[in-house]
Order: structure tokens, then C-alpha cells, then sequence
């Protein structure tokens, strides 16, 4: 490891914990701590804890900021009230994907976009270009710090670390924002997750990390584990959850990587009439959930064939433990991309049989 | 996961591979280090028996959920054997990587050759 990637305030906690340490988008981060399949798991069936502080936070205020982002997003913000929040994306002229994020409409008048690590001075630069009047762009990500607990147990453990006297955490709908103590630590909690589980993101400042962190794990009589990005990382493939940098990017729009129904069309904002023309007209290739019918795990960059021609690439690709499958997500022509068309996927030069399959992977039973 | 150990009855390649050689016939596996820093492994893709494997060549492939790995044969041979039960169950290799997680039995093409092969205290002087 070099030192000179960034590290998250819970640095020391993973550690302990004897964390596998991988270098993501510039951080050096955990991507597991006993093994992604068991984390995996937990998750699925209990609770998992993650630090996600890696993430950056912009906050944007002044009475420019709904000006902004009414240009800025693909979603539209006015069916935001205080305290909800959108999946959403920051596009270029032609209507690429400079990073996907969740924008939450806070109390005075300010509002909170959750980046990818990778993108925030790409995201801050961007935003400060539009040089919209009124408008203060603000990088909090240095001071603050984010973590994810996430599985079927999460509002009842943090009912155990919950402020007093407040509304219950099974009172906050999914897709809202609250601010409570949690653990004794100033929060902002919100109904929102990258697992496909019910879960909370919970917010703090950076020198608080290590606070909420040891005292959601003091809790860990509900099953809780540390979890990593390993199994960050298949959890969110099984929903079908895009990943920034391999699964969309500035060269793909939300309509093309089958995003768009989280885009509000009929408005002018960055990238509009490019999205406008594609719904109008069709996309030339699209994502698709793709699911190996052989033993095989697809993996990104792999070729997408049928009857011999390649048709596409993969773009992210794993061994599902929900399904235990080789799932992947990929593009490919609209002609092939109804679920249950057969293909190939060239994994490591033999061809392997696949099917398009309907998004999520995994679906819970109810 | 297993502890982490060299056995001393064992010949080492560089690329984290062992064998365990009883005069022509050696079986191959790969060391708890190349285990560790794989991860789970969740498929071993085997050679068809029958098939020659060459020296420093791959001859096989390990799959944990991140990552994708060749397997290196130390020295050439024939297959005679695959580890079927670490084809169905490849977790063996984390669980047990010198004795049920074996991976392949082959006939030597050069037996001799074993001796050029590192011994456990010099691939642990390369971790």
C-alpha cells in the first residue's frame, strides 16, 4: 500500500478487526474482514455494518441551490419535501453519466448529495462550473464520515442506540433523511442503502466515526457483522445496482444503462435532449442482467456473444451467493435483450452458455 | 481457514504452488499464502486427465468471488488424477490446502527435477 491513498476515520477499527485492505477509488479500504461469501450472508439474514465514509457529501445551499440542481440533476428535485431524498445523476451535454448519487432535501433550505469516492472533486468541479448565482457548493467530505448498516435486522438494533423520546427508526420511510443521536452521536440517518435490504446510511462527523461504529457493534446480539466492499460488492449486483466506473460512466446515459425510470423527462437539464431523443427514438445498446446456465463466473471485460459475434461486453461480474450463479451486467443490442434470449458469455476462451435475465437477481422471499 | 504452514515434506515453485513427489508421481496443490490472498475460492476449473501439464505453465484455473487465478504446474507431466472433491467443494483449498485440497496427480516427465524445486524455509524467505 502506498501511503499516499486516503483513510477513513474507522482506519484503526479495521485493523483490529483484521481487515483485508484493498485500495478503492483512491482509499484504502476493507474488502472483508472474515470472508465476502459469510459477510454476504449476513446481510442477507441479519445485519451488516460498513464504513462507507470513502463516499464524499457536497452540500449545497444559498437561494441558488434549487436553481442549480433543477439544472444540475436528472431528477426532479421540486417533488422533493424536507427530509426525502432521490437516486439521481449528474450528466454532461450528451447525456453521460459524470457520477450517479442520492440527493437529500434538508431542513434550511440545504441540500445533500452522496458521491461516489472516485467522482467528488470531478462532481464539485462540475457543479462549481455552472457558476449559478446564489449557489454555494460546499465538499464536506473530509469532515464527515458514513456508515451503512444494513439487513432484515436494522431497525431493531438501532432501536437499541436510538435517541430517546424521538419517533421510533421504523417510522422513517425508505428514501427519507431524519437527524437524531444515535449512540450518543449527533446523525443524520437516512432510509437508503446500496444491499437490496432494508437499511439505514447514517451520517456523522468525522471524529465521531469511531463512537457510532463501536456503539452499534457493542449490539452485536442482533447478529451484526463488519462487512467490506467484497460484499458490498455482490450485494449490490444481485439487486442489479449499477457501479460507477464500470457499469455506467460518462460515456453511457441513464436510458442506455436502464436507468431511466429514475430520470424525470419533460424538463431542460444537462444532458436533456439527448435523453429526450433516445427515449423518442431507442438506445443503440443496453444493460442487462446476464446469468451464466454453466458453471462459470463472468467477469468485467469479458466478451458478450450470440452464435459466435460479439454483441457486447461485461461490465461487472461475480458469483452470486444468493443465487450461486455467475451473474454479470453488460451491454448489448436492444434486439437480444429480452429476458430469457440465450447467449454466450468468452470467459477466458471458451464459450459458456448465459441467459438474459429480468433485474434484481435475487429477489427475496416474502 | 486453515493456519498458516509450510510443510517441511513439500517442494515449492515461486508462484505459490507445492508438490508433494513420491518417486514419478507427485500430486500439485497451491500454498496457504497464494489461498490467503485469493480468498474463498468458490471454483476450480481442473485439466482434463490425460492431458500434459508443462512446467511453470498454467494448467488450471481457481475462482474466488473477486478474483480469477491460473494455476501453475512446477514441474511438466501427464495428469492421472483431478481432486474431484475440490471440484465440487473449492473451499477445501482455503480449508485444507495440502492435503484435501489437492488439486491434480501427475506422472513426472523428469523426476529428478523435484530436487530443483525450492524447499519450505527458502518459499517462505520469498513471502
Amino acid at each position: 500500500m502506498t501511503s499516499s491513498l486516503n483513510r477513513t476515520p474507522l482506519y484503526d477499527r479495521h485493523e483490529e478487526l483484521g481487515a483485508r485492505m484493498v485500495e478503492f477509488g483512491g482509499w484504502e479500504m476493507p474488502v472483508y474482514y472474515v470472508g465476502i461469501n459469510e459477510e454476504h450472508r449476513a446481510v442477507r439474514a441479519r445485519a451488516g455494518i460498513f464504513d462507507v465514509s470513502h463516499m464524499g457529501q457536497l452540500e449545497v445551499t444559498g437561494s441558488g441551490a434549487e436553481g442549480l440542481l433543477r439544472k444540475a440533476l436528472a431528477s426532479d428535485i421540486d417533488r422533493l419535501d424536507e427530509g426525502q431524498a432521490q437516486y439521481s445523476f449528474l450528466l454532461n451535454e450528451k447525456g453521460g453519466i459524470i457520477d450517479d448519487l442520492i440527493v437529500y432535501r434538508l431542513p434550511d433550505k440545504t441540500w445533500l448529495l452522496v458521491v461516489n469516492a472516485g467522482n467528488i472533486k470531478a462532481d464539485f468541479e462540475h457543479l462549481k462550473a455552472f457558476k449559478h448565482r446564489g449557489a454555494v457548493v460546499t465538499d464536506i467530505s473530509a469532515e464527515t464520515a458514513m456508515i451503512a448498516l444494513q439487513g432484515p435486522v436494522t431497525l431493531d438494533l438501532l432501536a437499541d442506540v436510538w435517541q430517546k423520546k424521538t419517533p421510533a427508526p421504523d417510522t422513517i420511510k425508505p428514501f427519507t433523511i431524519v437527524e437524531r443521536m444515535v449512540a450518543g452521536v449527533p446523525c443524520r440517518v437516512a432510509r437508503t442503502g446500496y444491499t437490496g435490504e432494508i437499511g439505514v446510511e447514517i451520517m456523522c462527523a468525522a471524529d465521531r466515526a469511531g463512537d457510532l461504529w463501536d456503539g452499534i457493534l457493542a449490539h452485536r446480539e442482533h447478529g451484526v457483522v463488519p462487512s467490506g466492499l467484497g460484499a458490498r460488492d455482490t450485494l449490490r449486483l444481485e439487486m442489479g445496482y449499477p457501479l460507477h466506473g464500470h457499469d455506467i460512466d460518462a460515456k453511457t446515459t441513464p436510458i442506455e444503462a436502464n436507468l431511466g425510470r429514475f430520470v424525470h423527462l419533460g424538463r431542460e437539464f444537462v444532458g436533456s435532449t439527448v435523453l429526450d431523443k433516445q427515449v423518442a427514438k431507442g438506445v443503440k445498446r443496453q444493460l442487462v442482467g446476464i446469468q451464466l446456465l454453466d458453471r462459470a463466473i463472468p467477469r468485467e471485460g469479458y466478451a458478450i456473444l450470440k452464435d459466435g459475434v460479439k454483441i457486447g461486453t461485461i461490465t461487472s461480474g461475480t458469483l452470486s451467493p444468493s443465487v450461486d450463479r455467475g451473474i454479470g451486467l453488460g451491454y448489448i443490442s436492444p434486439v437480444h435483450a429480452a429476458p430469457g434470449t440465450t447467449l454466450q458469455v468468452d470467459i477466458r476462451g471458451r464459450e459458456r452458455d448465459a441467459e438474459v435475465v429480468p433485474l434484481p437477481f435475487y429477489k427475496k422471499e416474502s | 481457514m486453515a493456519e498458516e504452514s509450510y510443510p517441511a515434506d513439500l517442494r515449492y515453485h515461486r508462484d505459490h504452488d507445492w508438490v508433494r513427489a513420491d518417486g514419478d508421481e507427485a500430486i500439485f496443490g497451491i500454498t496457504w499464502h497464494a489461498q490467503d490472498a485469493l480468498g474463498e475460492v468458490v471454483y476450480f476449473e481442473p485439466p482434463a486427465v490425460g492431458s500434459h501439464v508443462d512446467a511453470d505453465s498454467s494448467y488450471g484455473s481457481l475462482e474466488s468471488v473477486k478474483a480469477v487465478s491460473d494455476v501453475i504446474a512446477p514441474l511438466g507431466g501427464t495428469v492421472t488424477a483431478v481432486n474431484d472433491k475440490a471440484v465440487e467443494s473449492p473451499e477445501l483449498v482455503n480449508e485444507d490446502p495440502y492435503d484435501q485440497g489437492w488439486l491434480i496427480r501427475v506422472k513426472l516427465d523428469d523426476p529428478s527435477l523435484v530436487e530443483t524445486l525450492l524447499d519450505a524455509a527458502a518459499y517462505q524467505g520469498l513471502l
